[in-house]
């Protein structure tokens, strides 16, 4: 049986993987959820993954969650190039860092950016309070400048010289809030050259595979269902409003 | 193996991460030299710590010049750079994903929710004065208890430890958060026999490492207790 992976390019933490996979050649059997359709809570995705989460990989008996897991996993039984997850103690500990950091700062306020000023006033139909979003892009500025002043400083990337699986997670969190519509790099030139530098590494033509959904939510809102929204609101209404 | 300069951790023992790093310093033995950083005085905040850490959070690691945050990457370090049994960090790729997984997971599960537990109870109305919020405090009850049925099911199972058979430094992180409640005399495995039975094998894996981290947690639920 093929390597397994369950992603929804909608998910940040399932573009990195897919990112990472692709580039690095990985063959994998690329099971498309729909998160918004619900898929998710399909049977036999219990199955795979207890928590009903995306990204998920299943290699033979193997069920892994977690995109960090995941991708660890996958450098270690691919042996994918030293710089993604380097094996240097002090450069490894640096990209550890990174992942460790991001799960609370950029990645719960970039997606909080893209509920508030997308999922929830067009598709739930509930507006939000100005204050609730100028606290929410409060914090994802501070993050930002947590990303440039602390992880990145003079570097060209994370952990140095190359680009490593901190720039690739760091990336596909801070496009979230750009496909809601808000443009995080204007304004910050030391961003946008990273962004460049890391859109380079990965390859354009793979980036805009993988960001072409979430850079067309804008638009694809539009016609989307709210009734299906619907089973995803309390959640959503009590983690952020 | 480096020689000469101890490692340094910056640590209060209130705080369920430092927790978890000073268990495993004690645990394994590694040369290290402590440095107290009383969180309820503000010296996070002092102009000397946010040089050292503009995030103004401990636990801080400083190894010969370098500087290292987030619990998770310093356990990682630790166990990598010190001769320490294997079992703390797996090296076999699927038990190794099984800690990685935890760490990754604890960020947005266990940590948040029961530490929101002892923020409500303990810390806010020792800040403001005012009553225990108890509309909040029952939310953060039912997220907890959704995050220890998580525990129960998809780590532990029907496993010594959360990632196998040996504990691992995610047993560390998972069981120092646990108890932080303890620091208000709410056990939060009260009603949980598997997971207390998980907890005493933790403890007993870990000897008086887990009860000399954990003195300071003690100390302050007992003086909550002598003034009720």
């Amino acid at each position: 049986m093929a390597l397994e992976l369950y992603l929804d390019l909608f998910s940040q933490p399932c573009r990195s993987v897919y990112i990472f996979a692709k580039k690095n050649n990985i063959s994998f059997d690329f099971k498309k959820l729909s998160l918004l359709d619900g898929q998710q809570y399909g049977e036999d995705f219990g199955k795979i993954s207890l928590i009903r989460k995306v990204p998920a990989l299943r290699d033979g008996d193997f069920c892994l969650a977690e995109s960090i897991a995941i991708m660890l996993y996958l450098a270690e039984k691919f042996k994918t190039p030293d710089f993604w997850y380097p094996a240097d103690l002090q450069q490894r500990a640096r990209v550890n860092e990174y992942l460790s950091w991001q799960h609370t700062a950029i990645r719960m306020h970039g997606s909080e950016i893209f509920c508030l000023r997308l999922m929830i006033p067009k598709v739930m139909g509930v507006e939000i309070p100005e204050d609730k979003m100028n606290a929410a892009l409060d914090d994802l500025n501070s993050s930002l400048k947590l990303v440039e002043e602390k992880f990145l400083q003079d570097r060209p990337f994370i952990a140095g010289d190359q680009i490593s699986l901190a720039d690739l997670v760091a990336i596909v969190e801070i496009m979230q809030p750009v496909g809601a519509g808000v443009d995080v790099f204007e304004g910050r030139p030391k961003l946008s050259a990273w962004r460049d530098r890391v859109q380079e590494a990965i390859g354009k033509e793979l980036f805009d595979e993988a960001h072409q959904y979430i850079l067309g939510a804008q638009e694809s809102v539009k016609s989307m269902d709210s009734s299906k929204m619907q089973v995803f609101k309390p959640k959503i209404l009590r983690l952020f409003m | 193996m480096a020689t000469g300069r101890l490692v340094e951790v910056y640590l209060d023992l209130l705080s369920q991460p430092c927790r978890a790093v000073h268990i495993l310093l004690t645990c394994t033995k590694i040369p290290h030299k402590v440095r107290a950083v009383a969180l309820r005085k503000g010296e996070h905040r002092t102009p000397t710590f946010t040089k050292l850490n503009p995030m103004q959070k401990v636990p801080v690691m400083v190894d010969d010049g370098f500087v290292l945050t987030e619990s998770d990457a310093i356990l990682k370090y630790l166990t990598t750079k010190y001769d320490v049994p294997e079992h703390w960090y797996p090296r076999q790729p699927e038990r190794r994903a099984r800690v990685d997984e935890y760490t990754a997971w604890h960020h947005t599960n266990t940590r948040p929710h029961a530490a929101k537990v002892f923020i409500l109870e303990v810390l806010l109305p020792a800040q403001s004065g005012s009553p225990v919020d108890e509309a909040r405090l029952n939310r953060a009850l039912s997220d907890l208890d959704d995050t220890l049925d998580k525990l129960e099911s998809m780590f532990l199972r029907r496993q010594p430890f959360l990632c196998g058979d040996d504990i691992t430094v995610a047993d560390l992180l998972a069981a120092c958060e646990l108890t932080q409640p303890l620091g208000g005399g709410r056990d939060v495995l009260k009603e949980r026999p598997q997971l207390q039975r998980w907890r005493s094998r933790v403890q007993s894996a870990v000897g008086e490492a887990f009860d000399e981290a954990h003195s300071v947690l003690y100390a302050l639920r007992d003086r909550r207790r002598a003034r009720l």
